[in-house]
């Protein structure tokens, strides 16, 4: 199974009609896309508006690979369990979003091992084709990060929190 | 003075309000959770959220807006401005966007510690609502260490 996601925010109808007619092309393939609220309708994909997080989770560890925007909470949820991913960034000229920082977090994710980025719709389907054919779950976890962000941040946060005072107080 | 973790000299626990919208921000203030170890943490998102990841510690839904949706924006800050009130907390910590600007902005004052922490995927400029809170949290930082500036942002590490 494929699993496709456009995040909780706007439609994404680019990314969900390459995948489409992808899937068009290839008969037989599972393909469950999350496509909030577009205008296209898609005719070789299962499709569901919205998935609740513990369904989202599923999908993502149950996926051969991920299909998505370049939304951190995608990359950081298939890294985290070690699942190849292709992203389509998110263009403000085409009102995919407010505006082109989806570009910058596909640039520096996009080193990533297990990271593929699409540089316009038309690079979906050969992505695709060669993740199908390659080896594409990670083995022995490569790529794969840890569930929790950086020892350093964490330690200069409990500092911060260390530093805490008795509240000036205004009762509700 | 402080008194053991998580508790001030007073004994009193230390509490924190930890805020984040909905997407990539709630997952990226998921991954900051060991840093909550020991405190008496209240979580705020726009869910849905799955609370029973959370450990047992409190969860509180708000609506998200942005500066595209002025009603809703005046709904969440009188909604956020509540939220502070209710429960009194010592450190607001967010990781964006608009709910936790409210939160810092309400919970410094009244006397909280205050972080903001600008999305990984703000890579080449910081959020509006980072950006806004430079002059407002204690801490606003980046996560990544070339958008670091002597005057704010800060970086101190990242969610990956």
């Amino acid at each position: 199974m494929i699993f496709v996601t456009i995040g909780t925010q706007l439609p994404f109808d680019r990314l969900i009609r390459a995948v489409d007619e992808w899937a068009g092309a290839k008969p037989g393939r599972e393909v469950v896309a999350q496509t909030g609220r577009g205008t296209y309708e898609p005719r070789h994909i299962r499709c569901m508006e919205t998935v609740e997080p513990a369904e989202f989770q599923r999908l993502v560890r149950e996926s051969q690979f991920i299909v998505a925007h370049a939304g951190m909470g995608t990359i950081l949820s298939a890294l985290e369990i070690g699942k190849p991913v292709v992203l389509l960034p998110r263009l403000a000229a085409h009102g995919e979003h407010r505006n082109d920082h989806q570009l910058a977090t596909a640039e520096r994710f996009g080193v990533r091992p297990l990271v593929r980025v699409a540089r316009d719709e038309t690079a979906i389907a050969g992505i695709l084709d060669e993740l199908e054919l390659g080896t594409t779950e990670s083995q022995d976890g490569a790529g794969r990060i840890s569930d929790s962000a950086s020892p350093e941040l964490i330690a200069k946060l409990r500092e911060f929190f260390a530093s805490a005072r008795p509240r000036r107080g205004v009762a509700p | 003075m402080s008194g053991p973790v998580g508790t001030l000299a007073s004994g009193e626990p230390v509490r924190i309000l930890a805020v984040a919208s909905g997407g990539g921000h709630w997952i990226q203030m998921l991954r900051l959770r060991p840093a909550f170890a020991g405190y008496q943490v209240t979580y705020v998102t726009v869910g849905p959220c799955d609370a029973s990841i959370l450990g047992g510690a409190k969860l509180k839904l708000v609506s998200d807006a942005n500066a595209r949706t002025p009603f809703r924006m005046a709904w969440l800050l009188l909604r956020m401005a509540w939220i502070v009130l209710t429960v009194q907390p010592h450190v607001v910590i967010t990781t964006g966007a608009a709910p936790g600007y409210w939160a810092i902005r309400f919970g410094r004052w009244l006397g909280a510690k205050t972080v903001f922490v600008d999305s990984i995927a703000n890579a080449e400029k910081l959020s509006m609502s980072a950006r806004l809170s430079l002059k407002k949290a204690h801490v606003t930082l980046t996560q990544w260490s070339d958008l670091a500036r002597p005057e704010g942002p800060e970086f101190w590490g990242a969610v990956v």
